[in-house]
């Protein structure tokens, strides 16, 4: 046994890169796929609506380690496929992101006024050039600090792959704390570590607010 | 042959008819101002020229095709007609210049070299050339009215429709939105409008069409239509809005 010292400390800090490949990885694929269900769920055609609004409802409705333990443990079980951590942890956030942002995309798209499509159409714009010119941008201001508030959640909930053993900051804790006997000064650090990730991003968010408020 | 021609228009919208048989003629250059009380039809029988409504039965056609939502072409179709709304609808992420020339820019109409000359041209025309590179939310409802025709302009559309355009406005920035209005008339551009504005409609149209119940009631000349009301509708119509 020893106790809590500097290297322990570099052990977490080193930890947290792996917290942000979680994050970045659930962004890069996530994200496209929140748009994708977002456009969806705004469609013309209500089977592609419905079907964008039941996946949002399935992953919202379902625990995040729900999601997790599905594809870490279910996988094998299922598809007699062993999936690396990664992989199974990747997936998992990746829908994760996709239905909570793609809820948010859509609430923003649907934010725009019905008349600005309208106005888009009258001067023979495509639905594509409606989209991207005349709604997105507008719809990108209203969507962008409900965007980072969730960011801050995924931040928060990558400590959960810790359970299907992947080594992030919270596992690395657990390790940490087990190696020491120190759990609360452990975790503290650990705590305090997700604490200065976050803040950064929710001051962002605020200012952003008050910008975007005080904006066009 | 005319430029617009309605034939025996319908349309419903859910259980309501709206328009119950609609028929009328525009001629190339001419100001024709539909008049009526609210729910006679006079807006979605506007819309429909634009193919923004699809109808249930007629037809319409412009400059002699026959108009309805899946045209193929209906995206240069509509490049062709101008809408100016009563709500502006001016795009508020866009400055005036931007507002005015993003769809000549997209529909590949002009070059990004070009873009300026034409939204200081058409501007000028709305008598708005110094506030070219102001916001829409720093523009007053008439000056932001005279940008959604500067932007409908920039099209260069054959036909012009002008729906309630002034009914938003604070009654002393009518007079701006209307002037322009007159300008166009004076320029010879054929335009179809819904309005309460019976001053302008007495003035600068060349034929009033009084709609009622979803149907074309009553149309003449302004100064007879005025003076000599045929139906008891039309009469009562006059004498409310006076």
């Amino acid at each position: 046994m020893r106790s809590f010292a500097f290297v322990d400390l570099v052990s977490l800090v080193t930890a947290v890169q792996w917290t942000v490949l979680l994050v970045v990885l659930a962004l890069v694929f996530g994200a496209p796929l929140g748009l994708a269900l977002a456009t969806a769920r705004i469609s013309r055609h209500a089977p592609l609506r419905w079907a964008a609004s039941g996946i949002i409802q399935l992953i919202q409705g379902v625990p995040l380690l729900g999601l997790l333990f599905f594809f870490y443990f279910g996988m094998p079980v299922f598809l007699g496929l062993q999936v690396p951590a990664l992989i199974a942890v990747t997936v998992a956030y990746t829908l994760y992101t996709a239905g909570f942002l793609g809820d948010i995309w859509r609430g923003s798209l649907q934010a725009v006024k019905q008349a600005q499509w309208e106005a888009g159409a009258c001067l023979g714009l495509s639905l594509t050039q409606q989209f991207f010119h005349i709604i997105g941008p507008q719809a990108l201001r209203m969507a962008t600090p409900p965007t980072v508030g969730f960011l801050v959640q995924l931040i928060k909930g990558t400590s959960l792959a810790s359970i299907v053993g992947f080594v992030e900051l919270a596992r690395a804790g657990q390790v940490t704390s087990a190696a020491t006997f120190q759990p609360l000064l452990t975790y503290s650090v650990v705590a305090a570590i997700y604490f200065a990730l976050c803040l950064p991003l929710t001051l962002w968010s605020r200012s952003l607010e008050a910008r975007l408020n005080g904006a066009r | 042959m005319a430029l617009v021609e309605i034939r025996d228009v319908y349309k419903k919208f859910g259980h309501v008819e709206v328009l119950k048989g609609v028929s009328l003629d525009v001629a190339e250059g001419e100001i024709v101002t539909i008049i009526g009380r609210s729910g006679s039809g006079k807006s979605t029988l506007l819309r429909c020229i634009n193919a923004l409504e699809t109808i249930e039965g007629g037809e319409i056609r412009v400059e002699g095709r026959q108009i309805h939502a899946k045209m193929p072409d209906l995206r240069q179709f509509r490049q062709r007609v101008g809408i100016v709304f009563q709500a502006f609808n001016l795009f508020p992420h866009l400055n005036v210049e931007r507002n005015v020339t993003l769809a000549p820019l997209l529909t590949g109409g002009i070059g990004k070299a070009e873009a300026r000359a034409l939204a200081e041209d058409v501007l000028t025309r709305v008598g708005l050339a110094d506030k070219i590179d102001a916001w829409p939310e720093q523009l007053s409802g008439g000056q932001q009215q005279r940008v959604a025709i500067a932007r409908c302009l920039a099209m260069k559309p054959h036909l012009m429709l002008f729906d309630e355009v002034t009914s938003a406005l604070d009654p002393e920035l009518v007079g701006e939105v209307l002037k322009v209005m007159e300008a166009m008339a004076r320029q010879g551009m054929t335009m179809i409008l819904v309005t309460h504005e019976m001053g302008f409609a007495r003035n600068v149209a060349n034929r009033i069409v009084f709609m009622h119940q979803g149907r074309v009631w009553e149309e003449g000349p302004p100064a007879e239509l005025f003076a000599h009301p045929k139906t008891p509708e039309l009469k009562s119509f006059i004498a409310s809005v006076k």
